[in-house]
């Protein structure tokens, strides 16, 4: 019982941990590209909105970035303060994948990030936008290696296991193991996704609270277009990460649907409460069929149950059902929200200008179109990114137990035996302090915004409603 | 010291534990600086923490990532060290990394919140700065203890955290004396010289305690001819104390010259205490329990990492010196452009 305890308390606490850290890479690694973008924008048009939607931006990036370290750190020490297990089984083949995403990525961004942040009047224009460009490919090649990895351990290959140690014999099919491309363009979408709803969400704020600046223009219409473009794609190649799922992790794909006998027509559980005692649902609203569709193409094809997975002797090997099940649905249910809500901004957007207004040249949306209820629901929305992709990681990680790499090693194989009540109160911690961080990041965010409405942003751009810059001052540098 | 170049399980875990120990190093001296400045923080006037703030800004992330590297590099090159020692410093790890997420985010947070909120912002850095140097040295005594967990070790560790508080606000002074100007200047030189004996008392402790834990060490240090390898580093040592000494009691220089000279004194100083440790307890990366070649990973592994390292880690510490000179000079108040 005691290792249980120390088993639980040690996935919660490094669920908290790595949940807290995922918010924050999930938001650099695109906002990097969206500041490449604006600088890209500021350096061809010379229009300072961009330069403006860079320098506000920017501040989250610095604020995000700082989260994001200081919660990495917390994560490589996780390994072995808590399972050292992992390292000493798999240590081979995960050491050069960590190695790498500390070298080529970490460091790039961390060294440069200085240069971005404070260096735009200390170094030439060219140096800045490559430190930029630099800081956004760190982040990107920082979440390669580090997604390798953990679709290696859903769907590892490329190994031997020698002496129950694992060494590497195909660092190919290794870093390409089948899941990784999947999970690669699923969270890199996600990020994207994200950064949209958040540049979205705070220009509606900013909009809501008076701020008719060209920068909260531009910035409202690169996140609506850009959320708008991508959410089909996500939910494209959602589904392909789903199909790749079934093919690897059946138990998985059978808990997030709910799904306990095998069968052929499987349906689509809309509703349900999933029952683990009795190994069924209760209240459930389904389609028939459909499932099996979504999954097979094909409205008579068999999915496998989760009652496959209870070995003769009744040991569990699938994954406790209800969390997958419902993190499952919140990820499906957030991500259709966004597309209904980026969508009707579009529309909005655009039958302003062609219906009222006309078309003019390289303008053809018109942020006066949006009506208050949708910009009203974009605020809340701007931190939609971040519910979408925990429950996106709940329902892939919880869905891979009792496996820590699936077929090879369990969970409770890993955890170092530390006595449960000292990660209790590490946990609890942890808790208190990521909540009150979390808290403090978003009421930040609130005030930057606050503060660059009232045009106290260090520079003040003068509009009238034409959409013509007034006064532009740009403060010389110190 | 050195290795069989011909055979990858002789030389790989000596290369990886070189290039750990050397991230360790540039960790201790970079985030050394940094966290010194924070521990620093509550003597300063307001005008003056945003100057001290200044001076580090552009620096502590890519400072902090040496950390990320040499625990990385434990923990990729010798997964079973990492296991040992982070399970066996489990409280003193959690207290450091609580520390360095308050001083990291506090660091941010001031810098765009409301003024009222300012305080507490300010109280959090040098409060996480504190923990994080306390930690360290914490765990710093404790490893030189053999990570044996009693009261005299405990009682030792806690000697050693205070030291090593009281030598990153040294080598943090040093620091100040060459960004700032002015009165801030001033102080700092009068904080340099009244933490120098944080440095001598912590220096002094470890190499004290060392021999007498381990017999090993013990004939590595006291025996001859050993001895006389070893004598360069107290006497070195010695000498580079009593220059500090007596530069900072005449700084600042007319005209400001020579306002490196501290930092890079106190550089060197923190190099050859380190350089006496690695002595010390090489080959061993777990104190008399695990030597790098028993906790080290398969050689095919160590050698792809070291592909990636050999081309990566010239680069960034070429990238650090171009960051450390477009940002050198007097520190200004921290500017988003």
């Amino acid at each position: 019982m005691e290792t249980l305890d120390t088993l639980i308390l040690s996935r919660i606490q490094f669920a908290a941990n790595i949940s807290f850290h995922i918010l924050f890479p999930t938001i650099t690694i695109a906002l990097g590209w969206v500041l490449f973008f604006f600088r890209v924008r500021f350096a061809q048009t010379a229009d300072e909105k961009w330069m403006a939607a860079y320098r506000f931006w920017v501040k989250v990036f610095a604020l995000s970035f700082a989260m994001g370290v200081v919660s990495g750190i917390t994560m490589s020490f996780q390994f072995g303060t808590n399972w050292p297990g992992f390292m000493e089984t798999v240590g081979n083949i995960a050491g050069p994948l960590l190695a790498y995403e500390v070298l080529t990525a970490f460091f790039l961004e961390a060294v440069f990030i200085g240069i971005m942040l404070f260096g735009f009047s200390r170094v030439p224009g060219w140096l800045h936008m490559l430190a930029t460009f630099l800081v956004a490919f760190g982040t990107t090649m920082s979440a390669f290696w580090i997604i390798v990895l953990n679709s290696w351990m859903h769907t590892p290959q490329g190994f031997e296991m020698i002496d129950g140690q694992a060494f590497a014999t195909d660092w190919w099919a290794i870093i390409f193991n089948p899941s990784m491309p999947y999970r690669f363009a699923h969270m890199m979408l996600a990020s994207f996704l994200t950064v949209s709803f958040l540049v979205a969400g705070v220009s509606a704020f900013r909009w809501l609270i008076g701020d008719r600046s060209r920068e909260v223009r531009a910035m409202l219409k690169t996140g609506v277009v850009l959320g708008a473009a991508l959410i089909p794609v996500q939910i494209f190649m959602g589904d392909l990460h789903g199909l790749n799922t079934k093919e690897y992790q059946p138990a998985k794909v059978a808990a997030m649907e709910g799904l306990w006998e095998t069968q052929e027509g499987a349906p689509l559980v809309l509703f349900g409460i999933p029952d683990e005692e009795a190994r069924t649902n209760r209240a459930v609203i389904e389609i028939p069929g459909l499932a099996s569709f979504i999954l097979t193409h094909d409205w008579n094809g068999e999915l496998r149950g989760l009652n496959d997975f209870v070995a003769e002797d009744g040991t569990v090997l699938h994954p406790p059902v209800a969390p997958v099940f419902w993190s499952f649905r919140v990820m499906v249910a957030t991500g259709m929200a966004m597309l209904v809500l980026s969508w009707a901004s579009l529309w909005f957007m655009w039958r302003r200008r062609a219906l009222h207004e006309g078309r003019i040249a390289g303008h053809w949306l018109a942020v006066e179109g949006l009506p208050k209820p949708i910009l009203w629901a974009l605020v809340p929305m701007a931190f939609s990114g971040w519910v979408a992709t925990l429950a996106g990681w709940y329902t892939t990680e919880i869905g891979r137990q009792p496996w820590l790499v699936h077929g090879v090693m369990t969970t409770e194989m890993a955890v170092a035996d530390v006595p449960a009540p000292l990660v209790l109160g590490t946990l609890i911690t942890y808790l208190a302090i990521y909540a009150a961080l979390l808290f403090a990041y978003i009421g930040v965010i609130a005030y930057l915004a606050r503060k660059a409405a009232r045009g106290e942003d260090g520079r003040a751009i003068d509009m009238d409603h034409s959409g013509k810059a007034g006064v532009i001052a740009l403060s010389p540098a110190e | 010291m050195l290795p069989d170049f011909t055979n990858p399980a002789d030389w790989l875990p000596w290369a990886f534990a070189s290039l750990m120990g050397l991230s360790i190093l540039i960790y201790v001296v970079l985030d050394g600086f940094d966290l010194g400045v924070g521990i620093l923080f509550p003597l300063a006037t307001p005008a003056e923490q945003d100057r001290m703030i200044g001076s580090i800004g552009p620096f502590w992330d890519a400072n902090e990532t040496w950390l990320v590297l040499a625990v990385g590099l434990l923990l990729v090159a010798f997964p079973q060290a990492h296991g040992m020692i982070l399970t066996a410093l489990y409280l003193p790890v959690f207290i450091m990394l609580v520390g360095l997420i308050l001083r990291g985010v506090a660091f941010e947070f001031r810098a765009k919140a409301r003024d009222r909120h300012k305080r507490l912002w300010n109280r959090l850095f040098f409060t996480g700065s504190l923990m994080t140097a306390l930690a360290q040295g914490f765990m710093l005594g404790l490893y030189v203890m053999g990570l044996e967990q009693t009261w005299a070790t405990y009682a030792f560790a806690t000697l050693t955290a205070v030291f090593l508080a009281v030598g990153y606000s040294f080598i943090g002074s040093t620091w100040l004396i060459h960004k700032t100007e002015g009165a801030l200047q001033l102080k700092s030189v009068r904080w340099g010289r009244e933490s120098l004996w944080g440095v001598i008392l912590g220096i002094g402790a470890v190499s004290l305690a060392t021999p007498m834990v381990s017999t090993r060490i013990f004939d590595k240090w006291l025996t001859f001819p050993e001895i006389f390898y070893l004598a360069p580093l107290p006497i070195l040592s010695g000498l580079l104390i009593l220059w500090l000494w007596r530069m900072l009691r005449a700084m600042p220089y007319a005209e400001d010259r020579r306002s490196w000279l501290p930092f890079a004194a106190a550089t060197a100083l923190f190099t050859l205490a380190y350089l006496g440790m690695a002595y010390s307890f090489y080959p061993y990366v777990v104190p008399d329990r695990l030597t790098i070649y028993e906790a080290a990973s398969a050689p095919e592994s160590l050698f792809i990492i070291l592909i990636g390292a050999c081309f990566v880690v010239p680069v960034i510490l070429g990238y650090s010196v171009l960051a450390y000179t477009i940002f050198r000079g007097k520190a200004t108040e921290l500017r988003y452009d």
